[in-house]
């Protein structure tokens, strides 16, 4: 399986898998909240200017644009156990790198450090750095040591459904683990791959069968190993 | 144990788990999560991470195991949330922790000061001495807006309207400036100096042009109140910046990165305490600084701010009271 994770040891002992989140979806949660920001913007100005409150009106106007340029992250981070609107939607949270929620502190650094990842212009500082981190950092997280991860809020029951059927086998070789994973996951993906790509991953493991029947064979086998009734 | 019986067996507990943790993570973070969180969270994480272990060893499928993981990232973030009171620490802050940071980076502090006002006394000496070279630092938008500012001349048409529009405007762009010296201070503090010599500079040949205009009263009156807390604050956040790039040119014995978590986190309380600073700044310069009053007045308010602020960081936070924030 092709993912990135970066692993730490919690205090119970466990690893505890962190799903690094890449350059895309944070753009895309950056995208989404200049959206958002601009909105507000927006809604200010409309209503600054029917208010017309004058030299108070200017005022917030400015108090509002420095709010929504330097502490829109910093509060939303620090107060929304890690996420703005954007990164919530995309699924994406900032914790530190040991997997604890992201503090005020880390949020205020890793914010302000934005201007260095900015530079030159959109980020390029900052993709560079991610890319050449191995954990997806920019610059900022690099200095205030915060990574950002997915979560996924919904995420109930697998959604990978070993296709139905009565055939069950279990292996004749000694198996290993890698074997045994491979095949459940082969089972578990095959409702969304196509029949002859089953077949042709099918016959990878079991080269002495015909197609079809080590398509067969496979499943059976997977169903065997994951015990289903 | 085949994967589907052991599914069978813990599904409830992860469903009951993951319906504690939607409620968890819907709340705000006003509520304290220590008191509100359900009692057995700690064990049902605990099992939770024996069962991920369990799935991982046996080889069961990818999907339960990222499934299983997801859940305990979940449920981590939950179990080991901090919450310090904010606004106490503010106070600590103001007492000690802003003043003593600003010492601890003194040697910094120096580099950007001295960059500051060296670029601002020699762009002043020449342009005070070749009046024209004015315009190789400023603009002629800029400098007949600075003419036309501190003109003696001037009428009182300025409102009370016009003070609070640049009371805004002093925060936005004053705390963006410092924000900028400390950020830009990341690349090597090559930034953090550029930004330094940049303002000094316009500062040297706006105050050296309107000397040169006759027009040195208004100016020196209205500059000396603000800038003790203003200018202080953008030479301190320059120091900043300074700093965490001599981490990274000069990280000692340890990796650059870890020197730069430890700079980053050590000049904290000095850009927390450089907001509170521009924030009086903007302050005296929306509503003090351009009040027509005498010139005595004027210097003598200024010259007592600059003796406050700098005695301010020079003597805060110091102590028998050893504990920091």
């Amino acid at each position: 399986m092709i993912d990135e994770h970066h692993s730490v040891q919690t205090p119970e002992g466990a690893d505890l898998a962190l799903p690094l989140a890449g350059p895309l979806p944070r753009a895309g949660a950056w995208l989404l909240d200049l959206f958002i920001r601009g909105l507000l913007y927006l809604g200010l100005t409309i209503a600054l200017a029917v208010l017309g409150l004058g030299g108070l009106g200017m005022a917030l106007f400015f108090i509002a644009a420095f709010l929504l340029e330097w502490w829109y992250p910093v509060l939303f981070e620090a107060l929304r156990q890690g996420q703005t609107p954007g990164k919530r939607a995309l699924g994406i949270v900032v914790v530190h790198t040991d997997g604890t929620p992201a503090g005020f502190n880390a949020c205020v650094l890793r914010n302000l450090l934005r201007v260095a990842d900015f530079f030159p212009f959109a980020y390029l500082t900052g993709l560079i750095a991610m890319l050449c981190s191995s954990r997806f950092q920019r610059l900022g997280d690099l200095a205030a040591d915060t990574l950002v991860v997915h979560v996924h809020p919904g995420s109930g029951p697998a959604e990978m459904q070993v296709p139905d059927g009565d055939a069950r086998a279990l292996p004749d070789w000694p198996l290993t683990l890698a074997d045994q994973q491979s095949l459940i996951a082969l089972a578990e993906r095959a409702p969304r791959l196509t029949r002859a790509r089953r077949q042709e991953l099918a016959q990878q493991a079991f080269p002495e069968y015909e197609a079809e029947a080590a398509e067969r064979h496979a499943l059976a086998l997977a169903r065997g190993l994951l015990g289903e009734p | 144990m085949r994967q589907r019986r052991f599914e069978a067996l813990h599904r409830p507990e992860w469903e009951e788990l993951a319906r504690q943790l939607d409620a968890l993570e819907k709340r705000r973070r006003r509520s304290n999560s220590t008191t509100d969180a359900p009692a057995d969270l700690p064990r049902r994480h605990r099992r939770l991470c024996h069962q991920q272990a369990l799935a991982r060893e046996r080889g069961y499928s990818l999907s339960l195991i990222r499934e299983l993981e997801q859940l305990m990232l979940r449920s981590h973030r939950q179990l080991y949330r901090q919450q310090p009171p904010l606004w106490s620490r503010l106070g600590g802050l103001v007492r000690r922790d802003f003043p003593r940071s600003v010492r601890e980076q003194g040697r910094w502090n120096g580099v950007s000061a001295l960059v500051f006002i060296g670029a601002a006394a020699l762009v002043a000496v020449l342009v005070h001495s070749q009046p024209d070279m004015v315009h190789t630092v400023l603009d002629a938008k800029t400098m007949q807006q600075l003419e036309q500012n501190f003109s003696t001349e001037r009428s009182p048409d300025r409102t009370s309207a016009d003070d609070l529009r640049m009371f805004g405007f002093y925060i936005m762009n004053n705390i963006g400036v410092a924000f900028r010296s400390f950020a830009s201070g990341l690349f090597l503090g090559i930034g953090s100096l550029f930004i330094m010599v940049f303002n000094g500079a316009f500062l040297g040949a706006a105050g050296a042009h309107l000397v040169n205009i006759q027009q040195a009263q208004p100016f020196f009156g209205f500059i000396i109140a603000h800038g003790a807390p203003e200018l202080t604050a953008i030479v301190l956040a320059g120091g900043a910046g300074l700093r965490l790039g001599w981490a990274l040119v000069a990280p000692g014995q340890r990796r650059r990165l870890d020197a730069l978590r430890e700079a980053a986190i050590k000049t904290l309380p000095v850009i927390y305490g450089v907001i509170l600073l521009l924030l009086a700044a903007a302050f005296i310069e929306a509503f003090w600084s351009p009040r027509q009053l005498p010139l005595a007045w004027k210097l003598g308010v200024g010259a007592g701010l600059w003796v406050l602020v700098l005695s301010y960081l020079a003597l805060g936070g110091r102590g028998a009271d050893g504990e920091r924030g």
